[in-house]
């Protein structure tokens, strides 16, 4: 289990993480929502280990995540940033290989093949294995990212927007994917999303944030409904029910 | 370019260099184990060839390794003055001890190319601007630097003329006695290679390299030392050789990538055999008299950099 303990993070003067607690319940997605700078990232990086609390701490099964030791720690929890900047000459197939480093240090098994081959197969990369990065799209390359991730076989996975330059189709595969893994496999997801609606299709918890406040944390239904919606963006957003989805129609909501 | 064909390539070129020279070296005279041929053979060309073998392969490795460490494609030995630092502690050396002692000359040497390499890399790290041409440019002027200090204090204390043979390039000089601290390029070489893993995840950047568990400051400390070891056992043996760190791993990644455990073999073959014919070139066409390597290949080696800077400017900015 992740806790989250009063974590703050300044800079400067501003508060960019306020005083936030977070339980994160281990075999569901939470999806983080809020506007832009509010604080999202700084957490998840925190939680990582990629920054450090002014305050506050963050536990991985009863222990803080800094006493971990850094090979046991990528066994447990794998991030994949916001942006992602690579200029090696990898194919995709090599990158997700290098997944399974904390395992293998790059000396694959027959267990780490058989890893690298499902997060392939999740990811749907299989005409694309032996190309090199470099040569990819933006969203191609997206999608190798998440696979290495996913061959990394964490029981937590953080992911950082990962939707930002995907196109529908592939944004709806990997949820479905993410999706799969937390039933199937048990993991934990903890995600940033932008669209409001795969938060609420596709995650069992909203966490809200605003400037680096908690606003909300809670399952799904108790967070897509006009009343909280309205507290976390400041605007009206009426909520549709379809086959069984909550829908949120904030495209000609009134800003008040 | 597969493996064994540039293997196969080295071993004809090797041959030809153990019998290329102001004196004409039959095989059958070999045989006689009694003839002036084959002293020669063993006291001067087996030396020269063993020397061109190493120090190829040895700087083309550290050049391998500083481009993964930097992120940097034009990343070398040559361009983030780390052999000009090497240098720089050879004439320090000589102007604080009198009698300096050759391992006092390598320690020295050893210190300056690494303080020398670390300090450019955290210049790298504080500069806003990374441009793939901009932070070449930079280690050169930086090198620059090190050498005007070099060679002011080296005329300052008149031990310019000692300091001569560690500029120029030059395989003319390595007889059996004097080459011998190359070897400890191979253990470097081989640490490279059980460490190669490493250094392709140091490449992804610090935050690939910390999600996967890995220290990254821990694997640059390694890298540097590795590449300071190689450097100052090409530059105290055979002086400085430009370019080689910096071209043959960039043809080796154009064709094969940057996974460094399936590049390095390729790496360190290419390497060798390039400055086998660089030296080769040198040697032929004066003779009897030879052309230092350090001139046939900055000849060579500027040539390919250029079409490298042109064509590569997009491969190597590529993300
Ligand atoms: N390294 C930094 N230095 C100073 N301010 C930062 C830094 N990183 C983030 N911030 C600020 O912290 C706030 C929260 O950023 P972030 O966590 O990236 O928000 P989000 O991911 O929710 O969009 C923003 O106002 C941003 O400008
Ligand atoms: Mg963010």
């Amino acid at each position: 289990m992740i806790e989250i303990k009063e974590l703050t993070k300044r800079f400067g003067k501003k508060n960019v993480v306020d005083n936030v607690s977070i339980n994160i319940k281990p075999g569901t997605i939470t999806s983080f929502i809020g506007p832009n700078g509010a604080g999202k990232s700084t957490l998840l990086s925190m939680v990582s280990r990629f920054l450090d609390s002014d305050t506050g701490e963050v536990l991985l099964d009863q222990s803080n995540v800094k006493k971990w030791k850094s090979n046991a720690f990528a066994k447990r929890v794998s991030i994949l940033k916001q942006s992602n900047f690579l200029n090696v000459r990898l194919t995709v197939r090599e990158l997700i290989s290098f997944g399974r480093y904390p395992y293998s240090k790059g000396r694959l098994t027959a267990e780490d093949e058989t890893f690298v081959d499902q997060a392939i197969g999740y990811m749907n990369l299989h005409d694309m294995e032996d190309q090199l990065i470099d040569e990819l799209s933006g969203g191609q390359k997206q999608r190798a990212f998440i696979a290495m991730v996913i061959a990394q076989d964490t029981e937590y996975i953080l992911l950082d927007e990962p939707l930002a330059s995907l196109d529908m189709k592939h944004s709806v595969q990997i949820m479905k994917t993410l999706r799969k893994l937390v039933n199937e496999l048990g993991k934990t997801v903890v995600i940033v999303l932008h669209d409001i609606n795969f938060a609420s299709v596709y995650s069992d918890r909203i966490v809200a944030l605003k400037d680096g406040e908690l606003v909300k944390n809670g399952p799904t239904n108790d967070i897509i409904n006009p009343q909280t919606l309205s507290e976390i963006y400041e605007m009206d957003i009426p909520v549709q029910e379809q086959n069984g989805c909550r829908i949120c129609v904030y495209f000609n909501a009134h800003a008040n | 370019m597969r493996l064994w064909i540039l293997i196969i390539i080295t071993m004809i070129l090797s041959v030809i260099s153990l019998f290329l020279g102001a004196i004409d070296i039959r095989f059958s005279d070999l045989l006689d184990l009694d003839s002036d041929e084959l002293k020669i053979f063993l006291i001067s060309r087996v030396p020269r060839l063993l020397a061109i073998i190493m120090a190829g392969a040895g700087m083309s490795i550290a050049g391998l390794i500083m481009q993964s460490l930097s992120r940097n494609k034009f990343v070398s030995p040559t361009t983030a003055g780390t052999l000009d630092a090497a240098r720089l502690g050879i004439m320090i050396s000589m102007l604080f001890i009198t009698n300096v002692t050759y391992t006092q000359q390598v320690i020295f040497s050893f210190v300056f190319s690494l303080a020398g390499t670390f300090l450019f890399i955290q210049i790298l790290d504080r500069i806003q601007f990374k441009d793939v041409i901009f932070v070449p440019l930079i280690g050169i002027m930086y090198g620059n630097i090190l050498n005007s200090i070099t060679v002011f204090f080296g005329y300052e204390a008149d031990i310019l003329q000692n300091l001569q043979s560690w500029f120029m390039g030059s395989f003319t000089l390595i007889v059996a006695g004097r080459y011998e601290l190359l070897y400890i390029s191979i253990p470097a070489v081989l640490l490279a290679y059980i460490y190669a893993n490493k250094f392709t995840v140091a490449g992804m950047g610090e935050d690939f390299a910390k999600n996967l568990g890995m220290s990254y400051k821990v694997v640059l400390n390694l890298g540097l030392i590795l590449v300071a070891v190689i450097s100052t056992s090409v530059v105290l043996t055979v002086g400085v050789i430009p370019f080689l760190g910096l071209i043959v791993p960039n043809i080796v990644s154009i064709f094969k990538g940057d996974n460094i455990r399936k590049t390095i073999p390729l790496t360190m073959v290419t390497g060798a055999a390039f400055l086998l014919i660089c030296d080769i070139i040198g040697r032929t066409i004066v003779h009897p008299y030879e052309i230092p390597v350090n001139v046939t290949v900055a000849v060579i080696g500027s040539a390919i950099f250029l079409i490298l800077l042109f064509r590569g400017r997009a491969y190597a900015k590529k993300s």
